[in-house]
């Protein structure tokens, strides 16, 4: 009778740790961003072609030369790019050196979006079908990666860059350069 | 009384702001492929792939552009002679088991294959034990 006893002692507890699990679980805020499995790796080697005509495209070869970058993934159709045009100036300002790719745009659209918005991209590469974007595993527009001397991928950004995102951004480049 | 009615029309004809591209979709989005059986074998693998876009869809079900550029990338896969488990390997090595609906055995998710057999176990002991009792 006893060790009955306790076995049911033993489900009661099973169960309320359960529930615990349960309620811990529920009660942490849902992560909605899918991450790149592809922070740390290199590069995947590609070739873009210029998505305008005033700056250089931009190939896998460029993101190896020694020097560390952001490479900022955006559309001119994608309104948080937009929002976050001035943080991207701040972070040219402070000294990064950011490439972008262009996702799925036309040069007339890419060029209107960087009159009113400003271009702090050094190279910029026009990728049609998505092609660079799915292998870095980026899943959406915007995402910001900083990419060190050997076209290694150290960090990625999800989501437009908010003021307090700048210092983040502008630490990691400084890790991925030393 | 006239005036309202041109501002409601002009409101029904309006067109919406769309956040998404005007570009044509990739290639390979919406054509098959020549050769059926590769076909059938890209669609297979495209109902077990997500959407990363729209989450809860698969990129056969999805009309994401991003999805379209998801099923260009299976075709012209399928079509260079890569097999179904490459291309679902090459996602997973960028967005991780997530993309993929295929279940699989892996050291996160063992627990779920195994916890169901345990019970089974556990449940057969105890009826077993009970029934034996009663005899």
């Amino acid at each position: 009778m006893k060790r009955l006893r306790y076995t049911l002692w033993f489900v009661v507890g099973l169960a309320a740790a359960l529930f615990g699990l349960f309620a811990y679980q529920l009660s942490q805020p849902k992560d909605e961003f899918v991450h790149s499995a592809m922070v740390g790796q290199p590069m995947p080697a590609f070739d873009l072609p210029p998505a305008v005509e005033s700056r250089p495209g931009l190939s896998s070869a460029d993101l190896a030369d020694g020097t560390p970058r952001l490479l900022n993934i955006f559309a001119s159709w994608c309104i948080p790019c937009a929002a976050e045009a001035p943080q991207l100036e701040a972070l040219e300002r402070a000294g990064a050196n950011i490439v972008a790719v262009a996702i799925r745009d036309r040069p007339e659209d890419v060029n209107r979006f960087l009159a009113i918005y400003g271009n702090p991209f050094t190279r910029i590469g026009s990728d049609d079908i998505s092609e660079v974007q799915l292998s870095i595993g980026s899943s959406g527009v915007p995402e910001t990666f900083v990419i060190d001397g050997n076209g290694v991928i150290t960090y990625q950004h999800i989501g437009d860059i908010r003021e307090e995102h700048v210092p983040i951004l502008l630490e990691e480049l400084r890790k991925a350069g030393s | 009384m006239m005036r309202w009615l041109a501002a409601l029309l002009l409101l029904a004809i309006a067109a919406p702001m769309a956040a998404q591209d005007t570009m044509p979709p990739a290639p390979y989005a919406y054509t098959q492929l020549e050769d059926p059986a590769q076909e059938e074998q890209a669609r297979e693998l495209m109902h077990t792939l997500r959407c990363l876009k729209c989450q809860s869809q698969s990129i056969a079900d999805s009309d994401a552009p991003m999805a379209g550029d998801m099923r260009h990338q299976v075709r012209t896969r399928i079509a260079a002679g890569e097999s179904s488990d490459e291309i679902r390997e090459w996602l997973i090595s960028r967005y991780g088991d997530y993309v993929s609906y295929e279940p699989q055995i892996s050291s996160t998710t063992w627990p779920l294959f195994v916890l169901p057999v345990i019970l089974l176990l556990l449940a057969g002991t105890v009826l077993l034990r009970r029934m034996g009792r009663k005899s």
